[in-house]
């Protein structure tokens, strides 16, 4: 009960208390009366926790306590959300869709850590700024950390996405964890064929119930991008900088999240962000973005093969592994190589060998900035020579998912063409010298 | 008026800076460094509580609306401060200070610690929370035979530091952010003003007393709920001086027994709250041809003239029982605080180039009747929160004092800052796992209880021969350490360094020079001058006034002030002339010669030379000078 277990959980039965109720505690020194505040499972199950009439929580440890008294019941803690007033009629339908992740995640009672669990009706009433930008519907799609999503997910989200832009929802956001954004933003690029609108995915590094949330501001710059950019495609919109300034709109095959922790965690790699919102307007960075295009021609290819591995090469790495994952059924691998697209010499013939087989094998860098070159070195060659596909500067996790939707929808003989075109942006032809560290000011 | 009867019950709430070499959820030293690397600009939103409720003083601040900037030095900060980085473990000496004055105090400490966040969104707290933890509850402070209820102890980080409040955006300094400091919450007593800052004063001895204490201006700061008998308290947040405790509380008496005795007056005249104070009117159209420039100025920026009627309240504003005293006064602050320019009572009109057409228009359009008065705001309209917040402070004129939070101005008084936060601004730390506190742990910090401040004092009062006062003096002071440091390594008298370390200072900083500047590697530095014959005792007050007027070191004061010592040569030379140039003197008096001879010396070394050497090279030539007649 509560996260209470044990002879607790039974003295606060006896006395028909639950989490919320406000109670009296008598221990040998002295009374304490507080909100009783449920118990999280990691926590040490020899205290009770009370929430003084300060505010402060405390624990007190059961073999103390003489006896309990419940002075006044209470309805459990839970969130209360307001219900939102629209300003103006005319305003476009959007529609936030929901994920899970740190933009909607609360204090959790059985871990003591966050986890995901305002709806997304909930997180309207935490910005009710969005009601002047449009007439916001929400779903709550998934409600998952965004580490266990899985290429399954990414097909359900594909459909649900297509089905409101199909609806004629003129703005459409996805809010998702951090961890894994990138990779779903990547799946939704290639799933998305054509998109009318942008797509804006939109993440916080500040969970929703911190004053400093970073949640707001991205949600709100987000929803703008999606219904007022000039452009079409799959984006990813977050912090530019630690201030709550510049938002900044990546590609979404060109993002990777570079910092564990701060706002600005999202840089563009291997090209410049697509736009800057910055004061309430959007820049548009990159020229040759899709145009939002007539719904006619918006089309969905939803499927992801889930026989595909991303492995990153590792001095000394035994090449058995590969052989092992080919006889575990992987159809497609990912390489990340060193440097311009190497791996050592002896895991040449394994690779060779489970190509032959039938097996996908691609190159891309753990280098993560630049483009592989497979034709300076002697090792470059004898992979070629093997059959291994360099990806021009193509992002690894973009490649791996690249790969699986690949496998997903087209058959065996159409994988290297397809991997091969530039089907989203995940491509350019050119590399830019740019200016600064990816971390500067 | 009316307020002999009144008792005054005060509550302290002390918060002291602990010196435990890093922050207290990051590795960051502590230091005061705010020259800008980076200026990081943030807004901070409300947020429900765990028992989903929304704070009103955190409502209070949101509204206001302000970006803050934050000045960041990599010196002094990291990400955890810019609140881009998970705190990093509580600093367990922080903890153990918290314990050990639990220990001291006689107070039942907690077993398992819980961080918590208190929402705080003016800014001063990147995160919109300060994290704090209650270590203990109850003990006993025992102040020079009063004994005072303490009701909690807690550990908590420093907000950081405000450097600037522009109408746009409040800059702070993060430097300080993050700072541990031990906050203890002492039970309302009733007692004179005076008494409350001796019970201050003995709370900091016991703090500095564990060691865990840091030293120097800023680094303590005093809370003080003040209530009159029946009235809720009213919190004056952020007392830094002592001396100050004794006339905060005072003012605080008066305002709140004028609140008193104006809802009384209220009373008698029959009178309440809901039929006396009006609506809110916009009297704009009124002052289009106005020539006050206030009003002008408001009008041209879009702003409107709100008015509001206040039935029997006609000479009620002005009314100053006591100094700084004015219901009119105590409406402005708060309208300041909300972020108005402030109001215009018709107690003070005509002025502000408000004619008395104006306010004769006014009284018809509002129907304010002789006995009456009314007030006008200029605002915007979306200052709609502000203007009720006023209201709802005009209704509870009837009702006394109220509770709010102010903050000291500086010269005693006190002012209006914010309504008085309640339990919903608490929120668990979820980034910080609970804290066990073993009886290991206990018994650790037992070793650092302090002894009682008088045997400390006694003790010291032997070791260093000092006399009572000083002993005092020097344990209280920032200097303490210095102090000992000089005494060990010098040959100089305990009881003159620390008359330079006291006295001296309190005396150059009454004179009002700057002694903040003076410090510990400066101030030693003068030691050794002084102990190396370099300088005289006598010339040390004025190179400490040169060195805090020019902000120069002490060896730079002796040039500057022409106190370049005379070398033992010269010194040697300068004694046998002046025997020469007076050998008759001499020859007469013998050794009585030395006073006089003496005197005329000093004249020309004083500052220069050791009294003491000059004394003895004098003796030694007149004795020469006797033998050889």
């Amino acid at each position: 009960m509560d996260g209470y277990s044990g002879a607790l959980k039974r003295l606060l039965e006896e006395n028909n208390v639950r989490a919320g109720d406000v109670i009296k505690v008598i221990t040998e020194e002295r009374e304490y009366v507080g909100t009783v505040i449920p118990r999280y499972e990691y926590a040490s199950q020899d205290f009770l926790t009370l929430k003084l009439l300060n505010g402060y929580n405390i624990g007190i440890r059961f073999d103390k306590i003489l006896s309990i008294k419940l002075i006044e019941k209470h309805s459990p803690p839970s969130f209360k959300s307001t219900l939102l007033e629209f300003k103006s009629k005319n305003l476009p339908h959007a529609v936030i869709v929901s994920t899970g992740g740190t933009i909607a995640s609360r204090v959790d009672y059985r871990t003591g850590g966050v986890r995901p669990a305002l709806s997304a009706s909930d997180l309207l009433s935490v910005v009710p700024e969005l009601a002047d930008i449009a007439k916001v519907d929400a779903e709550v799609l998934f409600s998952i950390y965004s580490e266990n999503m899985t290429p399954s997910h990414w097909t359900v989200l594909a459909r649900k996405v297509h089905d409101y832009v199909s609806k004629g929802y003129e703005g459409v956001v996805v809010t998702h964890g951090t961890d894994t954004m990138g990779y779903t933003a990547a799946a939704l690029s290639f799933a998305l064929k054509h998109t009318p609108i942008p797509i804006v995915l939109v993440g916080s590094q500040r969970s929703s119930d911190r004053p400093s949330s970073d949640a707001s501001s991205n949600l709100i710059s987000a929803m703008h991008t999606s219904i007022e950019a000039p452009f079409s495609g799959v984006y990813v919109l977050m912090h530019g900088w630690v201030s709550d300034e510049r938002m900044e709109v990546h590609l979404g095959t060109k993002v990777r999240k570079l910092h564990t922790s701060r706002r600005d965690a999202f840089k563009s790699v291997n090209s410049k962000p697509a736009a800057i919102y910055e004061n309430g307007r959007l820049h548009v960075i990159l020229d040759d973005l899709p145009k939002r295009r007539p719904p006619s021609s918006f089309d969905i290819f939803p499927n992801f093969d889930e026989r595909v591995a991303l492995i990153k090469f590792y001095p000394n790495m035994d090449p058995e592994i590969f052989s092992y994952l080919h006889g575990k059924g992987c159809r497609g691998i990912v390489l990340e190589g060193f440097g311009l697209g190497h791996v050592s010499s002896r895991a040449i013939p394994v690779l060779k060998k489970i190509v032959r087989d039938g097996v996908f094998v691609f190159m891309t860098s753990q280098c993560i900035f630049g483009r592989v070159r497979l034709t300076v070195y002697d090792t470059g060659r004898d992979l070629l020579e093997a059959g291994v596909i360099p990806l021009e500067d193509m992002l690894p996790e973009t490649a791996f998912v690249k790969l699986s939707w690949c496998l997903g929808n087209f058959g065996e003989d159409k994988v290297l063409d397809v991997m091969k075109a530039n089907i989203a942006y995940e491509y350019s032809s050119r590399t830019i010298l740019e200016e600064g560290e990816c971390f500067g000011k | 008026m009316e307020n002999k009867n009144f008792k005054a019950k005060v509550g302290l709430e002390i918060h002291q800076q602990l010196n435990v070499g890093r922050k207290l959820f990051c590795d960051c030293p502590i230091m005061e460094y705010d020259e800008a690397e980076h200026r990081i600009l943030r807004y901070l939103r409300p947020t429900q509580s765990e028992l989903g409720e929304v704070d009103p003083a955190v409502m209070f601040e949101f509204r206001k609306n302000k970006a803050n900037i934050y000045i960041y030095n990599s010196r002094a900060s990291c990400l955890v401060e810019c609140d881009e980085e998970p705190p990093h473990p509580i600093n367990m000496d922080a903890v153990k200070a918290a314990i050990t004055v639990a220990l001291a105090l006689g107070s039942k400490i907690v077993e398992e610690l819980h961080v918590m966040r208190k929402i705080v969104i003016d800014g001063s707290n990147t995160t919109g929370f300060q994290r704090t933890v209650l270590v203990a509850l109850d003990g006993v402070l025992n102040a020079d035979g009063i004994e005072v209820p303490v009701q909690t102890i807690s550990v908590e980080e420093d907000a950081a530091r405000l450097i600037e409040e522009r109408d746009d955006a409040k800059v702070f300094s993060l430097d300080r952010l993050g700072v541990p400091l031990i906050e203890i919450s002492l039970a309302p007593i009733e007692a004179d003003p005076k008494t409350v800052e001796k019970v201050a004063l003995a709370l900091g001895r016991l703090l500095r007393l564990t060691g865990f204490a840091a030293r120097g201006l800023g680094t303590i700061r005093q809370d003080i709920n003040i209530s009159i008998e029946g009235f809720p308290p009213c919190e004056v947040k952020g007392v830094q001086k002592l001396d100050l405790i004794p006339k905060v509380i005072e003012y605080e008496m008066m305002r709140q027994y004028h609140l008193y005795n104006i809802a009384r007056l209220l009373k008698e005249k029959g009178l309440d709250s809901n039929s006396s104070v009006g609506e809110y009117v916009d009297v704009t159209n009124l002052f289009e041809e106005t020539g006050s420039k206030v009003v002008r100025n408001a009008l041209d920026n879009g702003k409107k003239v709100y008015g509001i009627r206040l039935i029997g309240f006609r000479g009620l504003f002005k009314m100053e029982p006591y100094p700084n005293v004015r219901l009119g006064l105590e409406l402005a602050e708060m309208a300041r605080a909300y972020g108005l320019g402030g109001i215009i009572h018709s107690d003070e009109l005509p002025a502000y180039g408000i004619s008395s057409e104006d306010v004769e228009r006014v009284k018809a359009y509002l129907s304010v009747g002789e006995s009456d008065a009314f007030i006008l705001i200029l605002a915007n309209e979306r200052d709609f929160d502000a203007l009720s917040a006023l209201r709802q402070r005009m209704l509870q004129f009837f009702e006394g004092p109220v509770p709010e939070t102010r903050g000291p101005t500086g010269d005693g008084r006190t002012k209006y800052s914010r309504p008085r936060p309640g339990a919903a601004r608490m929120y668990p730390e979820t980034d910080i796992p609970l804290i066990r506190v073993s009886k290991e742990l206990i018994e650790e910090c037992r070793r650092f209880v302090p002894r009682p401040w008088n045997e400390v004092l006694k003790d010291y009062m032997q070791k260093y021969g000092l006399n009572e006062k000083l002993a005092n003096q020097i344990l209280d002071s920032a200097y303490l350490g210095l102090f000992e440091r000089v005494c060990s390594t010098t040959r100089l008298s305990p009881t003159l360094v620390a008359v330079v370390l006291t006295e001296h200072l309190v005396n150059i900083s009454r004179e009002g020079l700057d002694i903040s500047i003076l410090d510990e590697k400066r101030l030693f530095e003068l030691f050794q001058l002084l102990d190396s014959g370099q300088i005289s005792k006598e010339s040390v007050i004025d190179i400490l006034r040169c060195m805090c007027k020019e902000g120069i070191s002490a060896s730079d004061c002796i040039r500057r002030l022409g106190l370049k010592p005379i070398t033992e040569e010269e010194l040697a030379k300068m004694v046998h002339d002046t025997v020469l140039s007076n050998r008759s003197l001499v020859e007469s008096l013998r050794e009585r010669s030395f006073g006089p001879l003496m005197g005329m010396l000093m004249e020309k070394v004083r500052g220069k030379a050791d009294g003491g050497k000059v004394s003895r090279l004098l003796k030694e030539e007149i004795a020469r000078l006797l033998q050889n007649t």
